[in-house]
């Protein structure tokens, strides 16, 4: 799905876009593509799913999402694709993950809100759990008290992916 | 920050045009110039309101691997093992939150091989147990906070 093209032009371009009137064109002469190239591909790139998103990648806090919850259940397997579908048609739910019991924390299914307060995020899981019937599963609440590093997942450097290309 | 930095953010979180002239593009569908577009951004780059004006990838589907790790740390060790963990280069975020499974963080590397060896290491350099929760399924959600 990815070519030695493509791995170059994700790795040059992950730590932002250039800021200036042809951002392609100055990516494409930075890694020898022309622009129309460069563009292609980034269209293909995110139609495939590849790139998710192309944009502004903000931080949490200085918007004024002081409250970041991550909830966790313990749901039953038979219903937990159908209440993880359910729970991510939320707006306020940000985030919305299957993930492994583990014995010493077995819970299965992980969801995110964030929020400006911790009011208005206890409220909206309260709304979760009536409209999905939620109250009957095991379920611990972690609110974020501090964020120690945030940044993006980092793509290989274009020196070490001819392995892969 | 501005109504116009809300609105910049808002619009941009996707959907920045692939077009030749982006910024041109962008800007007159927020009736601002280009040039203004282009300050405003990096106004906001600058003071750490946007930590990147990029791409978002999906980091399983371009060849890495990432997961969701935790570890119960001692509160009188919690600034020791944070120096320790987040020195990794593959720690791409690490969150201490409410509960006695205190220290959460997610692994982003290579392979899957890689993730494994710096779970290995964290535990070898903490001395503490690392729970693994990678991800089975992503229940899609468009993560895009209003300013």
């Amino acid at each position: 799905m990815l070519d030695a093209r493509d791995r170059q032009l994700l790795a040059h371009i992950q730590l932002g876009l250039p800021l200036c009137a042809r951002p392609y064109q100055a990516i494409g002469d930075a890694i020898a593509m022309p622009e129309t190239e460069v563009i292609e591909r980034l269209t293909r790139l995110k139609h495939l799913g590849l790139i998710k998103r192309l944009g502004v990648i903000v931080k949490h806090r200085p918007l004024g999402y002081n409250a970041n919850a991550m909830i966790v259940w313990d749901i039953p397997d038979a219903l937990i694709h159908a209440l993880g579908t359910q729970l991510s048609r939320y707006e306020f739910v940000t985030l919305c993950y299957q993930r492994p019991r583990l014995e010493a924390w077995p819970y299965n299914l992980y969801c995110m809100i964030h929020g400006k307060d911790r009011a208005t995020v206890l409220a909206q899981l309260a709304q979760l759990d009536s409209a999905c019937q939620l109250t009957d599963f095991k379920r611990e609440i972690l609110f974020s008290r501090q964020c120690f590093k945030q940044r993006g997942a980092l793509y290989p450097r274009a020196s070490k992916q001819r392995a892969y290309g | 920050m501005d109504n116009i930095d809300r609105q910049i953010i808002n619009q941009l979180q996707d959907g920045f045009p692939v077009c030749p002239a982006p910024y041109q593009h962008a800007a007159q569908q927020l009736g601002i110039s280009e040039a203004e577009l282009l300050a405003r951004l990096q106004a906001l780059l600058a003071d750490g309101t946007l930590s990147r004006f990029g791409p978002l990838y999906h980091a399983e589907r371009v060849g890495g691997a990432l997961t969701l790790a935790a570890v119960k740390v001692p509160l009188e060790r919690y600034d020791e093992v944070t120096d320790i963990i987040n020195a990794f280069p593959e720690v791409a975020h690490n969150y201490q939150r409410n509960h006695v499974l205190n220290m959460w963080f997610v692994l982003a590397t290579e392979t899957p091989a890689q993730l494994q060896q710096a779970l290995a290491d964290i535990e070898q350099q903490t001395g503490l147990p690392v729970y693994n929760m990678p991800k089975i399924n992503e229940y899609f959600v468009g993560l895009r906070l209003e300013a």
